[in-house]
């Protein structure tokens, strides 16, 4: 087990080098120079060069990334080029909007797909199953900032029920306002996340329940209730976890997009606003941030995978990854 | 069959509504309704003095030093509120006295002599002093620093201080405008340090908080040496989108919208009765720049004919509707050289066939037109495209990036014409450089622009630029379409902002609010 866990963290770290020059050298390929987007209409080619020499736009690429490098060891993530402030305190300020958020609409997708998934494989001869599926169907074929538009005009503008964007000036000294200002962006979130999350938990069902051992266990006198929770529940749960790592994820990055809808400060809306300004060292931090979060979900739901089922852990013990 | 029916009783249809129940149950908690204040009460006369303005803008600062890159939102929430000058421009566009209480022009225009007040305190409880003065306008004119206004405090030479309420500025050449110029140098305490994210000013509000990304926060200055606030908190909250935005204000998670850029929502504000729509002047320009250098526009009889050639009228009117204004020419009402010159080649399609007839093109002649690709300006190139075909022009639309913008047209002025929107005031300066990307090389024009700026006095520098301004226009150096509305929009419980947003400013001390119902 040790050694296992050894691996994949090496495996995290070398993924995050890779991660880094990919990151570095896309957006070195991006047309315009951050200097004179810094300065806009009206700069002189002195001021340019002034701001080029400041931001270090005009070092080579190579002495660029060794020096991001370096910083990065140091767990520095440089300065904005535009507002001149440290990056990595603004991605920590920043991250205590996104996780909440990523979190608290996981949890609510859970907790919608798993009974209706499970509802939609075993009533799948009622009309209520069979609804289940389809509208999950339609669910997954929405674009996640639609859905939230949608929230806004019913929720907020016409029903006044919760605020249509925003954060509370107080943030999370005031929890009982965030959690309110979170609601639509969370239920946005959940929405889309558990249309796919119901498909999974609704095959893996399907699987169970036609499985031999379910049938064994009833021969043997176990009510179907019993049966499901002893043996099905656990079976059925250990496809479902591999793809909730990716579901996490992905729900990280739902999150970003659902930012920009409800203008929340959160990591998305920093990404967005830096590109928007060529601010390099705001983009990088952040993409490296979500990589790194991205990496250790599925570090995570790897390592969870194996607790919960011990063929992993015992027989293929390395080989998996 | 009985058996299957308690198979799932876990998921209950009651658990799942509890659920539901749980998740909307912050809403209990939500504050009144907006609407609650539909009832007019006119706060102009009845308002409440510890009221919170909560004010909706798309400018969020990127720090909050004006000499470090922050940008217009910081000079929207801090210039006046924050920060003082020694001068104030007025939403009126009038230079008046604030910090300094008095001052004296030597005869030859060199030496300026102000007088401070002397009963001022910044935020840190510091009193004011003519060496914070000094400090505050070197700091605007040192090497590294990136306030946009820099260069125009070039003639200052050096700055003295004889006592703790007076300074010298001595200047190398005349700068009738140096009042102006000050308004935008924020005084700053000399020894304040982390001004790009604290501040230490003067002014009627200090501030309380700022959360990157979402609200700046400012609360009513106890101390504050003039007229206290009518409001005791000023909340900016920051906005990327326009309708996120005024979803707000329609949700009543806000009060007011500084300045309006989308047309297409109007309509929900100015036909209710719970808001205020405010329209007054802006200075950004929609410009159609011709390159004056290269054929066909080095001719000023093509310029003149594709002026005439656009109804500016009709174009203003379907972006805009019935807001915004026309203009003759590049200076804005609100320049104090302003003169109206809507009737210098105003729009008339027989004579501009004339025109190109007389410049040697009477079958017309076909330009690329380079389009920034956001708002307005695709729009009116297709616009632009329509009017000129019916004088025979066949215009080419190169829609472009703002970045490519900037290296194609305006580092290597490698163009025929282009569509851009000029934000500044007091901007006709532009005219009187050869190099500036359009162009436009007008000898006396150079001098006008030259020597306006060394005039004795105010009314003489007005003299010459009215009369650059007008040699402009009758050349059409360019066609300038339409000045932008500056709308405000409010709800109707407030009052007493301004409207004309002069250099992005927000003056918040006189909003009042009325008490909450």
């Amino acid at each position: 087990m040790l050694s296992y866990v050894l691996r994949r963290l090496a495996i995290l770290a070398l993924s995050l080098l890779l991660a880094s020059v990919v990151l570095f050298v896309l957006l070195r390929l991006l047309p315009g120079d951050p200097a004179s987007a810094l300065l806009g209409v009206g700069a002189s080619p002195e001021q340019i060069a002034s701001a080029q020499a400041q931001v270090g736009s005009n070092l080579p690429l190579g002495e660029q990334f060794v020096r991001f490098l370096a910083k990065l060891a140091r767990l520095d993530l440089g300065r904005s080029f535009v507002s001149t402030l440290p990056v990595g305190p603004e991605i920590a300020a920043r991250l205590t909007v996104t996780i909440p958020l990523t979190l608290l609409a996981f949890a609510l997708a859970l907790i919608i797909a798993v009974p209706l998934g499970i509802i939609a494989a075993v009533k799948s001869d009622r009309w209520y199953g069979a609804a289940i599926s389809s509208v999950s169907q339609l669910g997954i074929a929405v674009p996640v900032f639609w859905v939230g538009i949608l929230l806004v005009t019913v929720f907020a503008v016409q029903l006044r029920l919760f605020p249509s964007g925003g954060f509370p000036r107080r943030g999370w000294d005031a929890p009982i306002e965030v959690l309110h200002a979170l609601v639509l962006p969370v239920l946005t979130i959940a929405i889309v996340m558990s249309s796919s999350l119901i498909r999974y938990v609704r095959s893996a069902t399907l699987d169970v329940l036609g499985s031999d051992y379910l049938r064994t266990s009833r021969a043997l006198g176990a009510t179907f209730s019993g049966a499901m929770l002893r043996h099905g529940v656990r079976n059925g749960s250990v496809p479902v976890i591999s793809i909730l790592g990716i579901e996490l994820a992905t729900t990280f990055l739902g999150a970003v997009v659902v930012e920009r809808v409800f203008t929340l400060p959160g990591l998305g809306s920093m990404l967005l606003l830096g590109i928007q300004q060529r601010d390099y060292p705001n983009v990088q931090g952040v993409l490296f941030v979500s990589t790194l979060l991205v990496l250790l979900i599925g570090f995570l739901a790897d390592f969870v995978q194996r607790l919960v089922d011990p063929r992993l852990r015992d027989k293929i013990s390395g080989a998996a990854q | 069959m009985t058996e299957r029916k308690s198979r799932y009783a876990i998921f209950h249809i009651p658990a799942l509504a509890a659920l539901i129940m749980f998740v909307f149950a912050p809403s209990i908690f939500a504050s009144g309704s907006p609407e609650a204040g539909g009832q007019t009460v006119n706060p102009a006369t009845n308002y409440d003095p510890n009221a919170t303005i909560r004010i909706g803008s798309l400018y969020e600062p990127q720090n909050l030093d004006n000499t470090a890159g922050a940008g217009q939102g910081v000079t929207e929430a801090f210039n006046g509120n924050v920060y003082e000058g020694l001068f104030r421009l007025a939403d009126s566009g009038a230079v008046e006295k604030l910090l300094a209480t008095d001052y004296s022009v030597s005869d030859d225009g060199l030496t300026y002599t102000f007088q401070l007040r002397r009963d001022v305190k910044f935020h840190s409880g510091d009193p004011l002093t003519a060496q914070d003065v000094k400090y505050s306008i070197e700091r605007v004119m040192a090497p590294d620093s990136k306030s946009s206004r820099k260069s125009s405090l070039n003639p200052i030479a050096g700055i003295q201080t004889p006592d703790e309420h007076t300074v010298v500025v001595k200047l190398s050449s005349r700068s009738v405008s140096l009042p102006y110029n000050l308004t935008y140098v924020w005084i700053v305490n000399d020894s304040a340090k982390n001004l790009t994210t604290s501040e230490d000013g003067t002014g009627p509000y200090r501030l309380d908080q700022w959360r990157r990304g979402s609200t700046l926060s400012l609360v009513r200055n106890d101390e504050y040496w003039g007229d206290a606030p009518t409001n005791k908190e000023v909340v900016f909250h920051y906005f990327t989108d326009a309708t996120a935005l005024n979803n707000a204000l329609l949700t009543g998670a806000i009060d007011i919208i500084t300045s309006v850029q989308s047309p297409d929502s109007l309509r929900q504000f100015t036909d209710n009765p719970n808001f205020t729509v405010k329209d007054g002047h802006s200075t950004t320009k929609e410009v159609l720049a011709f390159n004056d250098r290269v054929k066909p526009f080095n001719n000023v009889k093509v310029r003149k004919a594709v002026s005439q050639a656009i109804d500016d009228k009709k174009l203003l009117n379907s972006i805009w509707g019935d807001y915004g204004t026309l203009i003759g020419s590049f200076v804005p009402p609100t320049d104090p050289w302003y003169e109206d010159l809507t009737d210098v080649n105003a729009y008339d399609p027989e004579h501009a066939k004339q025109l190109l007839a007389e410049a040697g093109y009477p079958d017309g002649f076909t330009f690329t037109l380079d389009t920034p690709n956001y708002d307005p300006h695709p729009v009116v190139a297709q616009f632009v495209k329509s009017e000129l075909a019916k004088v025979g022009i066949t215009v080419n639309i190169n829609i472009i990036t703002a970045n490519e913008w900037y290296t194609k047209i305006y580092q290597a002025h490698n163009f025929e014409a282009t569509l851009q929107e000029h934000v500044n005031d007091r901007d006709i300066v532009f005219y009187g450089d050869p190099d500036f990307y359009w162009g436009y090389d007008n000898q006396q024009v150079n001098e006008l622009i030259a020597s306006a700026e060394q005039s004795k006095t105010p009314e003489e520098r007005n003299q010459k630029l009215e009369k650059a301004n007008r040699i402009i226009a009758e050349e059409a150096a360019s066609d300038w379409l339409y000045l932008y509305p500056q709308i405000v929009i409010s709800s109707s419980t407030v009052t007493g902002y301004p409207v004309n947003g002069l250099n992005s400013q927000f003056y918040a001390y006189n909003i009042k609010k009325a008490p909450e119902a």
